[in-house]
C-alpha cells in the first residue's frame, strides 16, 4: 500500500513537473502571440494540477493529514484559466490585429471587440 | 408569504450553498462553529452582491451536468498530450493554425460561458473573442488541416451536451 | 523514489520560470509579457506546493492560494489596461 501510492505520487509528481516545463518552453518556441497562447492555458494547468494533486495524496497517504485545500487551488486554477485566456486574447487583437484579418460572422453583428449593438434591444436580456 | 421571506433571505440557494462548502474546504474542519459561520458568510454575501446577479440561472439537468464535467476533465488531459506533441515534435513552419466561426445554439449566457471555457481547456483551441449580439464565437484553432471538422466537433460534442444541461 | 520525483519537479519548475523571466526579458509584445507573467505566478504555485512536500509542511497552501489569486486579479488588471486605458470606471 506505501509502496503504491508512492509510485502514485512520484508518477504524478514527473508529470505534472515535465508538463508545467512543457508549457514554459512553448511560450518560447511558438512564433505567433495566438498560438503562444496555447502553451500555458493548456500545459501549466494539468501541471499545477497535477502537483496539486500529487500533493494532497501525499499528505493523505504519508502524514495522516487530509487536507482539501489543494482542491480548492485546483479549482480556482480551472476556473480562471480560461478568463485569463480571455482576456490575453481580447488584448492582443486590441493592439495588433484588424477585423480584416478575422473571418467574418454570418450573422447581423461583427465581432463584439470591434462591433456594438448600442442601445437597442439587447441579444441577452439580463434583466 | 413565505416563499417571499425565504427568497429575500436567500436568493440564491445554489450559491449559499456553494459559499459554505468552499468556506469548511477553507478551514479545512467542519465542526458546529464553523458551519454557522458559514452559513452567515453564505447569507450575507449573496444579499449584499444581490444587485451584481439579478437573474437565477436554471440548470434543468443538474445530473448530466456531472457527466458533462468528467467528460472535459478526460479531454483535458487529451488535450494536454496532443498539445505537448504539437509544440516538442511539429516546427512552426509546419503547424497550420486556423480561426475559427462557431455559430451558436446556445442563449442562456451561462452556458455560453462555460461552452468559451471548455473550449478554451481542451484540444488545442481558445475562444478568442464573442460577436457582438452573442450569435458566433470566434475560435483560435493551433493546429489542423480540417477547420470545419473542428467546428462540428465543438457543436457535436460540447454544445449539445449543455444545450441538454440548460434548457 | 519520492524524493527524486521532487527533485526532478523542483527542477522542472525552476527552468521553466527561468524561461518565462527570458521571455518576459525579450518579449515581442506587450501582450507576451503578460502572458509570460501569469505562467510564471502558475509555476510558482506549483513550486511552492512542491516545497510544502519536500519539507512536510502544510504551510505553503495559504501561501500558494493567496499568489494564485493574486496572480488572477492582476493579470485581468494589466488585460483590461491594454483594453480600456484604465482599470476601474
Amino acid at each position: 500500500m506505501e509502496l503504491f501510492a508512492e509510485i502514485i505520487v512520484s508518477f504524478i509528481l514527473v508529470v505534472g513537473g515535465s508538463f508545467c516545463l512543457l508549457g514554459s518552453f512553448g511560450l518560447i518556441k511558438l512564433d505567433d502571440t495566438m498560438r503562444r497562447l496555447h502553451a500555458p492555458t493548456k500545459a501549466s494547468t494539468l501541471g499545477v494540477g497535477g502537483v496539486l494533486i500529487a500533493s494532497m495524496i501525499y499528505f493523505a497517504a504519508f502524514a495522516d493529514r487530509i487536507s482539501f485545500h489543494e482542491l480548492l487551488i485546483t479549482a480556482f486554477i480551472f476556473i480562471t484559466a480560461p478568463i485569463t485566456a480571455n482576456f490575453v486574447a481580447k488584448a492582443h487583437m486590441h493592439r495588433d490585429v484588424k477585423e480584416r484579418d478575422l473571418p467574418p460572422t454570418t450573422g447581423k453583428y461583427g465581432w463584439a471587440g470591434y462591433d456594438e449593438i448600442g442601445d437597442g434591444p439587447q441579444p441577452i436580456d439580463t434583466k | 408569504m413565505i416563499k417571499r421571506i425565504l427568497l429575500r433571505v436567500f436568493p440564491h440557494p445554489q450559491l449559499t450553498a456553494f459559499l459554505l462548502l468552499i468556506w469548511l474546504l477553507l478551514v479545512n474542519n467542519v465542526t458546529v462553529g464553523n458551519v454557522i459561520l458559514g452559513l452567515i458568510i453564505g447569507v450575507a454575501i449573496p444579499g449584499i452582491t444581490q444587485p451584481f446577479w439579478p437573474n437565477q440561472p436554471r440548470i434543468a439537468r443538474p445530473f448530466k451536468a456531472v457527466s458533462y464535467i468528467l467528460l472535459v476533465i478526460w479531454d483535458i488531459c487529451v488535450a494536454n498530450v496532443t498539445v505537448a506533441r504539437i509544440i516538442l515534435f511539429k516546427s512552426n513552419a509546419n503547424t497550420h493554425s486556423h480561426w475559427i466561426v462557431v455559430p451558436l445554439d446556445l442563449r442562456s449566457p451561462e452556458a455560453i460561458t462555460i461552452l468559451a471555457g471548455t473550449i478554451t481547456m481542451t484540444p488545442g483551441t481558445v475562444t478568442a473573442m464573442l460577436a457582438a449580439d452573442a450569435s458566433h464565437l470566434l475560435v483560435h484553432c493551433l493546429d489542423t488541416d480540417d477547420p470545419d471538422a473542428v467546428r462540428d466537433e465543438i457543436k457535436h460534442r460540447y454544445e449539445r451536451r449543455l444545450k441538454e444541461i440548460f434548457e | 523514489m519520492i524524493q527524486y520525483a521532487l527533485y526532478y519537479a523542483v527542477a522542472c519548475l525552476s527552468v521553466g520560470m527561468l524561461l518565462n523571466l527570458w521571455r518576459i526579458r525579450f518579449a515581442p509584445g506587450v501582450v507576451d509579457r503578460i502572458l509570460a507573467l501569469d505562467t510564471l505566478v502558475v509555476n510558482a504555485i506549483a513550486l511552492l506546493n512542491v516545497y510544502g512536500i519536500l519539507l512536510d509542511t502544510a504551510v505553503y497552501f495559504e501561501v500558494s492560494l493567496l499568489i494564485a489569486m493574486f496572480g488572477f486579479v492582476s493579470t485581468v488588471a494589466y488585460c483590461r489596461f491594454i483594453l480600456r486605458g484604465n482599470i476601474i470606471e
